[in-house]
């Protein structure tokens, strides 16, 4: 059993009923006209892939259906911390200070 | 850029759709309302099949379900517990339930901004033409009773049916009377809200009804099933 924690439901919940999202904290930029190709396809395709912390989007898709955030070690996969969207993670990795 | 010009449309009072509730007159080329276990027959089986058993099913026929969706400000939530009848539950997976028979409502938490609220079949129009009617601001409610089908299921060994089928803690201290959660249930769906100690009632898709109606056969023939009509 794999346990994740929901900021909306408020309680534990298991792994089965979340999906992974991709990568956390992409805005979609303002004025998609006045993007260069760089910058447009930086939004669109471009991700990180880090070894150790990493900011998570997360559904809790059989539950509450809400969105939020996960910051995890995808070396260990231990979840650091649950936060919902808007706020900012509290750990950070070292190279991200 | 596009080329079409959209003019706005004149404001125009929300025009509701006709009542689609089924006619009470069930004679003739009048429409029969059909629930989703019509075709199992559970009048049947309630009446031949075993009386008593460790669990005990029943399909709450054509009940009346609308999903509200709104972050409701405090004059929305007094206008919603005017409409109601009871106030709308804000703490996550808490569920509200009031009166009996005809006129009983339960209210639903699902997510932040949105509820389920069970009713008759019959007064499910009504109440949402009083929502339009009465509530003002951003708020969406939708008649959404075709979709699925509640059943109830309670006995002895209820737990260890359910228990079976997904993997949410029913322990009465964990999932306390009136706790309402929506979870995978045998690799379906369903809301699932507890009303007794060893009673509870999941709100199901209406397209899954009858894959879950066989599952819960299954899980339950160890404790033995009986059916109530
Ligand atoms: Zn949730």
């Amino acid at each position: 059993m794999f346990h994740i924690y929901c900021p909306h439901c408020c309680e534990y919940r298991e792994e089965e009923e979340f999906h992974a999202s991709g990568q956390a904290h992409i805005p979609r930029p303002l004025d998609p006209d006045a993007c260069t190709d760089q910058e447009w396809g930086e939004y669109m395709y471009f991700r990180k892939n880090p070894r150790g912390i990493h900011h998570e989007l997360w559904v809790h898709a059989a539950g509450c259906r809400k969105f939020f955030n996960i910051t995890r070690d995808t070396q260990t996969y231990e979840i650091k911390e649950v936060y919902k969207i808007g706020e900012q993670p509290s750990v950070v990795a070292n190279s991200d200070q | 850029m596009s080329d079409v010009t959209l003019e706005t449309p004149e404001e125009q009072p929300i025009k509701l759709v006709e009542n689609q509730l089924p006619d009470d007159n069930t004679v003739g080329d009048k429409v029969v309302g059909e629930s989703p276990l019509h075709h199992a027959d559970l009048d049947s089986i309630a009446q031949k099949g075993p009386q008593e058993g460790g669990v005990y099913f029943r399909e709450q026929k054509l009940m009346g379900m609308l999903t509200l969706r709104c972050v409701p400000s405090a004059a929305q939530q007094k206008t919603i517990k005017s409409l109601l009848g009871v106030a709308l539950p804000m703490e996550p997976l808490t569920s509200v339930t009031k009166g009996e028979g005809e006129e009983a409502i339960s209210v639903r938490w699902i997510s932040p901004d949105e509820w389920l609220i069970i009713v008759a079949g019959d007064k499910a129009f009504e109440l949402e033409s009083r929502f339009h009617e009465k509530l003002k601001g951003h708020f969406s409610i939708v008649n959404v009773s075709g979709g699925s089908t509640i059943f109830e299921v309670s006995g002895d060994h209820v737990v260890d049916m359910l228990k079976k089928s997904t993997a949410v803690d029913f322990h009465i201290s964990e999932f306390p009377v009136g706790k309402v959660v929506s979870t995978v249930f045998a690799k379906s769906g369903a809301v699932i809200c507890r009303i007794g100690e060893k009673h509870f009632e999941l709100v199901v898709r209406r397209s899954f009804a009858d894959y879950l109606w066989l599952w819960i056969q299954d899980a339950s023939r160890e404790y033995g099933l009986a059916v109530k009509a």
